[in-house]
């Protein structure tokens, strides 16, 4: 697959802060990457480096194939890319169709049209081509903005946080949406969020940033399952991490053995668990003892207590509830877990 | 905020007494100018046509409309490159905000006055280095003087527009392939719209109700003509006459403004954290900036410090009458922007916390006092005093419940903005901890309110230590303040006599501005 953004060991800093530290990613075209991290990990500065609003101070940055940040500088206006704001930045003063042609100069105007038609189309905005921004709902400020974006065909989309003002129900609407608009347009899609369910709704791939690092690049699924590190575990989704040691080629932890992964003998690791990774089982002689429950809908998430008194969580789909109090078992569900070694 | 302090407003019934203090402050505004209309149409028709459709009338109609005009260009082209500068450049704000909010403590007669002393033969310029440069007079000395000396009003419209504009909008802009200029040009000057014509109209409102530079520098105004009836020919009905025309002309203006914003939307989309524009980096252009804003710094602030000081130095020195003058102006100010205060804050407290058209219509009754020219407005308050309670005319308590009223409107804004600052959840949960309402209130919304309340009384008080017109007309026989004398000394050329009393003056005005960016900076 054809490489449409390149970013090779980009460095930004403001003041001593450093926001990107020597960042290096490849992003396909027609992919869409998610760029996902908790605030303040340089999520946002990386966007705004490849759209060209930051200049970085050292490492390169190539769009389908041309370099535009390093030995050479392009314009944000010469980059051909499509910006989507958190905030929308929808020109207040420009109805809808005006604000989504404004792209679109040295466009004939009779072409113009018809492309702000078949744009707003797209977004499903069609009748409200003469309203206002802030005669718009959220959601359809939301969906001008992209419109505006993806009018003048740009090959690259950036999209910074654009559905977290939006409420629950209809973020979850926007999503699906976005990703058939993104789709359709045949657009490579770079997308900032701090909301893991969003990247796993959105992405092909996800790129997991840290304190301006980068940990982890991989699918959805690769990324909750495989993590590469203890942050990544950690910050997607649930996770127990269980104390063991290497003995005699396997894993000794207070929920039995685990396959020793070849790791020298009397290592100490710690052993990732995900709630499905463990089955629930209500033993009156059991080791465990439920401290709490979380009701999900489709399954319940239990809080364990281990005589060591650590903390495990497993999920239970059964239609029963266990009350605090009740002393279980925990039987691993699959003899694969992730294993990091303690430093 | 908005909606919720609607929502509280729908539960809650209005107090009744909330509304007493506008509609005393519309009696106040209107009663004397309805009374100075009916004055106006008891003239016979005949004297009336010659009187209204003189050619001398006609002279001072394009001349009062070429001043307004000229200054306000000339103040927008001033303060639009000095807002530029301090809110997207790296030069230090402190500095332009200085430039551009301190020329508001000089009082633009006092301006023209020093220029006249600095220039023409014995001027400054000739006594010190041995220039004579012509002084300044008519049309264009007029537009110049009163551009120097009032674009900080359009600055501070200007400045508080440019910090306002979203930044992304820009960027979304650059990201549509406009390149910086066009992007600016096409996502942020629009925006500025509102502010640039807000600003023109208060600086068409200074410049229609000037009548002391216009008049030292030999320009002929409605303000100088209706101020000439005055002091000189004292003939009612065409004082009146030309009263009731300035106040057209205003009402020209803010009906031109209305129609000039109507329809422009500059409300922020979204509900996101807005960041700040980054600032530009001036690289070689920035001598060239610092050089624009020294140079505009030192005309306004510069000169007429420096040439007061040195006509004080070569005066007889010892001033007497000027601790009179000093504590005349403090008498009048003091108490005038204390009763501004006092009567804005239910004004704005009603606006903010029981928004509708009525109190809507209460805070416009009193922008429609402040827009009202000062010398129109004390004519009326002249003719309705001698015909309905003549023991008040000539009082120090007139003059002070006249200018209370005139003025009244800068007090209402920054009270406003501070009520916005205290919203009522505030109050209700010192409320819900075991306060009283009376004790919530002085706990709670008070101390937020605070700085509202002394930026009101600020520049209520500058204004009037300012004020000439609403003086000359009003005060008591023998009442004198520092205005009267550096504009009495100077009308006379008697330069080193008003020097003193100008650099006091502008001492003063110092200390207001002084006060109003502390507020401004915190």
């Amino acid at each position: 697959m054809a490489v449409g953004v390149r970013l090779h060991e980009v460095t930004k800093r403001y003041g001593s802060v450093e926001a990107v530290r020597n960042l290096t990613l490849e992003v396909y075209e027609g992919e869409f990457f998610v760029l996902l991290g908790p605030s303040g990990c340089g999520k946002t500065t990386t966007l705004r480096l490849v759209a060209g609003l930051e200049r970085p101070d050292a490492g390169e940055i190539e769009l389908f194939g041309q370099v535009v940040s390093g030995s050479r500088w392009v314009p944000p206006e010469a980059r051909g890319i499509g910006l989507v704001f958190q905030d929308y930045a929808l020109f207040p003063h420009l109805r809808v169709a005006e604000n989504v042609a404004f792209g679109l100069r040295g466009w004939r105007r009779r072409q113009a049209m018809e492309r702000v038609a078949e744009v707003l189309d797209l977004v499903g905005l069609a009748a409200c081509a003469d309203r206002y921004p802030h005669e718009l709902s959220g959601g359809e400020q939301q969906r001008v903005a992209l419109a505006r974006a993806l009018a003048p065909r740009p090959r690259l989309l950036l999209l910074d946080e654009p559905l977290s003002n939006l409420d629950a129900e209809l973020r979850k609407r926007m999503r699906a949406e976005l990703r058939r608009i993104v789709k359709e347009s045949q657009t490579t899609a770079l997308f900032v969020t701090h909301d893991q369910q969003e990247a796993f709704a959105l992405a092909d791939r996800i790129g997991v940033l840290s304190r301006g690092r980068l940990w982890q690049v991989g699918a959805p699924e690769e990324i909750y399952h495989a993590p590469a590190c203890r942050f990544v575990a950690d910050f997607i989704g649930e996770a127990t991490f269980l104390p063991g040691r290497v003995e005699a080629h396997a894993i000794l932890t207070e929920l039995g053995r685990f396959p020793g992964n070849g790791l020298p003998e009397g290592t100490r690791v710690e052993l990732m668990l995900r709630p499905a990774d463990l089955r629930i089982v209500p033993d009156p002689q059991g080791p465990g003892v439920v401290v709490d429950r979380h009701f999900r809908g489709s399954e319940s998430l239990y809080q364990v207590r281990l005589p060591s008194g650590t903390l495990v969580r497993a999920s239970l789909g059964e239609p029963w509830t266990l009350p605090p109090g009740t002393r279980v078992r925990l039987e691993p569900t699959s003899q694969r877990a992730v294993v990091f070694p303690v430093e | 905020m908005q909606a919720a302090v609607r929502e509280v407003s729908a539960r809650k019934p209005l107090p009744w007494l909330l509304p007493l203090p506008a509609v005393l402050v519309g009696a106040g505004i209107f009663v004397p100018l309805v009374y100075l209309l009916l004055r106006a149409l008891e003239a016979d028709p005949s004297t009336l046509r010659e009187v209204v459709l003189s050619s001398r009338n006609a002279l001072l109609l394009r001349n009062t409309l070429l001043l307004a005009g000229g200054t306000v260009v000339g103040t927008a082209l001033l303060a639009f490159l000095l807002a530029l500068l301090d809110v997207r450049s790296d030069l230090p704000p402190l500095l332009t905000g200085l430039v551009g909010t301190l020329p508001l403590a000089i009082p633009e007669y006092v301006g023209a006055y020093a220029f006249l002393a600095a220039t023409g033969p014995g001027g400054t310029l000739e006594t010190l280095l041995g220039i004579r440069v012509p002084r300044p007079g008519g049309y264009w000395g007029a537009v110049l003087v009163l551009s120097l000396f009032l674009y900080p009003y359009a600055f501070l419209n200007l400045r508080t527009a440019l910090r306002g504009v979203d930044p992304s909008l820009e960027e979304s802009a650059r990201s549509l392939g406009y390149g910086p200029w066009a992007a600016f040009a096409r996502a942020v000057l629009p925006q500025l719209k509102p502010a640039l014509s807000a600003g023109g109209l208060l600086v068409g409102i200074h410049a229609l109700a000037d009548f002391a530079s216009v008049g030292l520098l030999r320009y002929e105004t409605f303000s100088y003509a209706i101020y000439l009836q005055y002091s000189a020919a004292f003939e009612r009905t065409y004082a009146a006459w030309l009263a009731l025309l300035l106040i057209g002309l205003v009402a020209g203006m803010l009906w031109t403004e209305a129609r000039v914003v109507r329809g422009v939307r500059v409300a922020r989309t979204g509900v996101g954290a807005q960041r700040v524009f980054r600032r530009a980096t001036l690289g070689p252009w920035r001598w060239a900036a610092y050089g624009y804003v020294l140079a505009l710094g030192f005309t306004s602030i510069g000169v007429p410090v420096v040439v007061l000081a040195h006509w004080m130095l070569r005066g007889p020195g010892g001033e007497a009458g000027m601790a009179g003058a000093l504590a005349g102006t403090l008498r009048l100010a003091v108490p005038t922007a204390l009763s501004a205060v006092v009567l804005a804050l239910p004004i704005a407290y009603w606006s903010v916390r029981y928004p509708s058209p009525a109190s809507a219509a209460a805070e416009r009754v009193a922008y429609f006092g402040y827009a009202t020219p000062p010398l129109a407005f004390a004519l009326a308050v002249i003719f309705f005093t001698l015909r309905t309670t003549p023991a008040l005319y000539q009082t120090l308590p007139l003059l002070i419940g006249a200018a209370s009223l005139h003025f009244l409107s800068e007090a209402i804004g920054p009270i406003r903005a501070g009520l916005y600052q205290a919203p009522p959840h505030l109050e209700e949960a010192a409320r819900s901890l075991g306060y009283g309402p009376v004790s919530a209130f002085l706990r709670v919304t008070f101390p937020l309110l605070r700085t509202g309340l002394l930026a009101g009384f600020a520049l209520v008080f500058l204004s009037v230590a300012k004020d000439l017109a609403l003086t000359t007309l009003l005060s008591p026989p023998g009442y004198t303040t520092l205005a009267v004398r550096v504009w009495g000394y100077a009308s006379d050329a008697m330069f080193e006599r008003a020097a003193p009393h100008g650099l006091a003056m502008i001492g003063l005005g110092v200390a207001a501005v002084g006060v109003l960016i502390r507020i401004e900076r915190r």
